[in-house]
């Protein structure tokens, strides 16, 4: 019964429950289990709140039978990055200098996990600070992909995507600056979504880059990511990058679109994202994927966008640049590691600072606070930071010229399947290049998804199809998502997920 | 670190033949909304250390900020009082540096997008009019509050530092002026009074409590020298800690003297900061503005721009008070101030303090005697503003309404404000608890009077002669008597009966 | 543009507040010379005439209303603060703004 439970989709859960088929202590007992007997290879996990979960459980189980529930997932049990702050639970956001920090409050997107009900299984991996494209960047060790333990989980969200494609969790909150969402999604076989930017409260998400990160679902259907975005996303006052009105009907859309007809959709194809640099299997897999589409009755252009090719150094100026500042309150002030200098007799503040700074940031972090620092210096800002807002616009201009020709653009989500762990560590740009595909959408602000198109053939890994649709239109994915994953699972008889192989299982 | 005894001053009359002085001033108001700029914080002074603070302004970890209105409301009616220019479309931009008292280590201010700008007010010194330009008017936040433990208490010789956040967040308008040229030996009379007519504005506007000895108004003081006859602006030094007007003023002389003595010497001014103290009265060397200095700003990511709308403006525009000049114009007729007992009143900074004293129910003449002499007497002896003596507008109304129903005497008043500046309580309390109450016993009074007689037989008789100005002995006798408790228009009274 | 050198990494180092040792100089400018060279091209876009976005959506005026709200107590201010003293922050002595 149990494994039985963590196979099961969200919705499935959602409905087992209201059938009273199940509770969620059962569920959420089940979860923790499987983390207990699997998460020692995976390491999905920093934190894990057995007790937190298991109580909220109960009280979901209490609504329920008080014929109170709060939402569609009201007991169903979700994993969270350790990006957000949850009142009472560490959070280090995977760095040496937060370890042991707890924050005096919730973020928006966990005060909404809570008030709808959903257990919170604990918090998960990620690069430092969101830096990365492979987890490798954690502070506290790397998160190894389900499909292969030895290769990376993408990133910076890998211990979400690791989570669920790991039947840890059946849901997680993931957070994408530059395809940190997609990308993990698009190499460990799940499930992504990156809402419009706006659409999901920030308050609570530690910032990398102000302009450019956005809290989104982690899961392994697409209508289990049109649940979890309609239980998280909407205005918060208390951001004022908010977008002041209602989501549009998400869950729907997916329902919609599971019935697999395209028919009156227009589908663009973004020329600039794919071709050379992208692995041949993931190319295939993309291929075959929008073949069904027109199948299914879609209408596929194909669509140029110029700007593109520019998206890779804006990100790399305005990301560093926003972080670097972001940063900045890591001080050993006033929470967090302090550090005294070495063989320096009662140092001063600044020295103290130096010394924590350096002690406390892994390398990936330094070379872009530095990188920041740089491309925000005076003499430097007109020629990199102000330069890259421009590219911004043009960017936009791109997106809103290909959206008049189609409804929704697609293109691979990241240019190759799981790479070793260890491999791209020391190169800095070549693991800049996983996010070239999934980078244009956040520097315009608009909405992406990403779903397994297939295993490559080389390799035998997933890899990621990536839908982008205009600002506010974040149903479109859904609808777009939804058809193509019922036309696919179709064809492979089966969730591609079923394909991954057993992880071993250590008795707790 | 340079030292005062290190220091040669040129006399303020030779600098001021060779130099003109070219002043820059930089105003820092707090506002008195009830909220902090970017979160619900309230904004109290005085609260226990950091129980005013809250994720956002304690910087934590994925926190945000939140304009606050009202603060913006404000700043455009500053704006718009200054006669500035109100931005269109502006945006709130990251200063970044490093430091304890700065929770996130940027400050969130306006760069090159205030919210007013190109403004202009006037001040008058000696009946003389100066314009004032204003650069702008910009919105910012306060830091934090360090508490330096250690040897000196400064930061200088402290082994650690003590901080408390409460002040972090607190909205700020900073107050920019355009170089100040003109002014010659008046510069530290018109810096002063600049200062002294944007505390009366803003507490017109109602935006600020602009107690400077509380830090809600602080002043920067920006001076250079040029040759006489020279175009170019000298080098310039940056004074901080100027907190009380007559800081501005010694400030704006001690900065002349000290680039005088260098410059005459063949020294050059550095382009620094320095720090004001008031117990010495001199500038020192601080920190110096090295180009290293590098605040990398950029927008603020986490804040959306303002646009206010032109009919927003001209509702703010609509509410504000008189312009100073007006105000004072109708005062002056009010009270029926000559030129120069009102110019004596601005010059000494006690407009405000005299009108409030006024509206508690004092009559003008009674108001302005007061402040003008006894309170600006023991200003001046201890060194403070007299809006910084413990002495509030309501006290003085309330001592002199003791004085008009004859309870005490102008002598006895005056010791009713030593008991008040001393802490001991309002007026009342200090004539009760003092005993300084004038006899009203006509039994008493009587029989000291008939003993001041009987003892002073010449006099009695020069008075009953008719020369009633020989009075005055037997008063002061009988004053003596009363140990000063009594009501000396009575005694004349009383005198005046009793030997006619 | 100038490629950067290891003389301008310790100096952006110490802008922000990071003591980089010797062997992270050395390691860090030319992964950072590398990286800046791959990001110089964003020069050659002729954008003169573009205005730049700081937003993906335009929004402007959004304020709250000038309403107290509660915050923390000054325990939870400093729950996780590396020392307190006097119910205050304690942190190193502080250089600079008085010599």
């Amino acid at each position: 019964m149990s494994s039985d439970l963590t196979r099961r989709t969200a919705a499935e859960l959602a409905d087992a429950l209201a059938a009273g088929e199940t509770t969620s202590v059962e569920i959420t007992s089940a979860y923790l289990d499987r983390i207990a007997a699997v998460d020692g290879d995976v390491h999905a996990f920093l934190h894990v709140d057995a007790e937190g979960a298991l109580a909220a459980a109960r009280e979901a189980d209490e609504r329920r039978a008080a014929g109170s529930v709060r939402s569609a997932l009201d007991g169903v049990p979700v994993a969270v990055k350790d990006v957000l702050t949850i009142k009472g639970l560490p959070t280090t956001c995977g760095s040496k200098i937060l370890e042991g920090w707890v924050p005096p409050y919730d973020a928006t997107v966990v005060a909404r996990l809570r008030e709808a009900g959903l257990p919170i299984l604990g918090k998960t991996n990620m690069d430092e600070f969101a830096m990365g494209s492979s987890t490798e960047h954690s502070a506290y060790g790397p998160t190894h992909n389900p499909w292969d333990l030895d290769r990376i989980p993408g990133g910076s969200g890998g211990g979400s995507a690791a989570a669920v494609a790991a039947f840890e969790a059946p849901l997680a909150i993931g957070t994408d600056t530059g395809g940190s969402i997609r990308q993990p999604g698009a190499v460990t076989g799940t499930v992504g979504v990156k809402p419009t930017f706006g659409g999901v409260s920030r308050f609570g998400l530690v910032a990398m880059a102000n302009s450019l990160d956005q809290a989104g679902p982690v899961t392994r259907t697409v209508l289990d990511s049109a649940l979890l975005h309609e239980v998280i996303g909407g205005y918060d006052p208390q951001d004022s990058t908010s977008i002041d009105q209602p989501l549009p009907a998400l869950v729907a859309a997916a329902r919609q679109g599971a019935s697999g007809d395209m028919s009156g959709v227009r589908v663009g194809v973004i020329k600039e994202l794919g071709g050379d640099g992208y692995q041949a299997g993931v190319r295939a897999r993309f291929d075959e994927a929008v073949q069904l589409l027109v199948e299914a009755g879609a209408e596929v252009v194909e669509v140029s966008c110029p700007s593109f090719v520019h998206a890779l150094a804006a990100y790399y100026l305005i990301m560093p640049s926003e972080a670097s500042s972001n940063l900045a309150k890591f001080d050993a002030m006033r929470y967090g590691l302090r550090v005294l200098p070495d063989g320096v007799e009662n140092p001063s503040a600044e020295e103290v600072m130096r010394a924590t700074r350096d002690a406390g940031f892994g390398d990936e972090v330094k070379r872009r606070i530095i990188l920041g620092t740089y491309a925000l210096s005076s003499g430097y800002y007109d020629a990199y930071y102000g330069q890259a807002q421009k590219v911004r616009t043009l960017i936009s201009r791109d997106f809103a010229a290909a959206f008049e020709q189609a409804d929704v653009l697609v293109s691979p989500t990241a240019p190759t399947t799981a790479f070793r762990i260890g491999e791209k560590l020391d190169d800095p740009v070549a693991m800049y290049l996983n996010d070239i595909a999934t980078i244009p959408a956040n520097l315009a602000g608009v909405p992406g998804i990403s779903l397994p198109s297939g295993l490559a053939d080389e390799d035998g890994l997933p890899a990621g199809f990536q839908i982008l649709a205009p600002a506010l239109a974040d149903d479109r994915l859904y609808r777009v998502g939804a058809a193509l994953e019922t036309l696919l699972t179709t064809r492979w008889g089966g969730p591609l997920l079923a394909q991954a192989p057993e992880l071993k299982e250590v008795s707790a | 670190m340079s030292t005062s005894t290190t220091t040669r001053l040129m006399s303020f009359d030779e600098a001021l033949e060779k130099f003109d002085p070219v002043m820059g001033l930089e105003v820092h108001v707090e506002l008195n909304t009830a909220s902090k700029m970017f979160c619900g914080c309230p904004t109290e002074f005085g609260a226990e250390p950091n129980t005013q603070v809250c994720p956002v302004c304690l910087g934590l970890p994925g926190a945000m900020p939140v304009v606050n209105e009202k603060a913006v409301e404000s700043a455009m009616r500053i704006g718009l009082a200054l006669n500035c220019q109100i931005a269109e479309w502006c945006r709130f931009a990251r200063k970044n540096y490093f430091y304890p008292d700065m929770p996130k280590n940027f400050q969130t201010s306006q760069y090159d997008e205030p919210i007013a700008f190109d403004g202009w007010t006037e001040v008058e010194v000696d009946g003389e009019t100066f314009r004032v330009d204003i650069e702008r008017a910009h919105m910012e936040e306060d830091t934090g509050k360090s508490l330096h433990v250690g040897t000196s208490g400064r930061i200088h010789g402290a082994d650690y530092s003590l901080v408390d956040y409460n002040r972090a967040g607190i909205p700020l308008i900073e107050i920019v002026t355009k170089p100040i040229v003109g002014t010659g030996a008046k510069a530290p009379l018109v810096a002063k009074a600049y200062v002294a007519q944007l505390r009366e504005l803003l507490l017109g506007l109602g935006v600020s409590d602009v107690r400077m000895e509380q830090g809600s108004l602080r002043c920067d003081v920006n001076l250079s020298l040029r040759p006489v006859g020279q175009e170019a602006f000298g080098t310039r030094t940056e004074t901080k800690n100027v907190n009380s007007l007559r800081s501005v003023e010694r400030s704006v002389r001690y900065e002349i003297g000290r680039q005088g003595a260098l410059l005459e010497d063949g020294g050059t001014v550095v382009q620094e900061t320095r720090h004001w103290h008031e117990d010495t009265g001199v500038t020192t060397s601080g920190r110096e503005k090295s180009d290293a200095e590098d605040y990398r700003y950029f927008p603020e990511p986490d804040l959306v721009p303002i646009a206010p709308s032109r009919e927003w403006v001209e509702e703010l525009r609509g509410s504000l008070p008189e312009p100073p000049r007006e105000h004072r114009a109708r005062l002056q007729a009010e009270w029926g101030f000559s030129d120069l007992e009102m110019r004596d009143t601005v010059g000494a900074g006690a407009l405000l303090l005299v009108e409030q004293t006024i509206a508690a129910g004092a009559s003008p003449a009674a108001a302005r005697k007061w402040w003008l002499s006894d309170m600006a007497r023991r200003a001046n002896e201890q060194g403070v503003d007299l809006a910084d003596l413990p002495v509030t507008p309501a006290d003085v109304a309330r001592v002199q309404a003791l004085v008009d129903e004859g309870k005490i005497n102008d002598k006895l008043a005056r010791q009713v404000f030593d008991g008040v500046l001393a802490g001991e309580g309002t007026p009342d309390e200090v004539v009760a608890a003092r005993g300084l109450a004038v006899v009203s016993d006509e039994g008493a009074l009587s029989a000291a009077v008939d003993r001041a007689i009987e003892a002073n037989p010449d006099v009695a008789d020069k008075i009953r002669d008719g020369k009633v100005a020989a009075a005055g002995a037997l008063i002061g006798a009988v004053m003596k008597e009363m140990r000063g408790q009594a009501d000396a228009g009575r005694v004349r009274e009383l005198i005046i009966e009793k030997l006619s | 543009m100038p490629d950067i050198t290891r003389e301008e990494v310790a100096h952006l180092a110490d802008l922000a507040r990071i003591d980089l040792s010797d062997a992270e100089l050395d390691h860090l400018a030319p992964q950072l010379a590398v990286i800046l060279d791959s990001v110089k091209s964003i020069n050659e876009v002729a954008a003169d005439d573009v205005p730049p976005t700081s937003h993906a959506l335009p929004l402007t005026n959004v304020f709250r209303a000038d309403v107290v709200r509660p915050g923390l107590t000054a325990e939870e201010a400093l729950a996780g603060a590396p020392e307190v003293e006097q119910q205050r922050f304690s942190v190193p002595r502080i250089l600079g703004e008085e010599a």
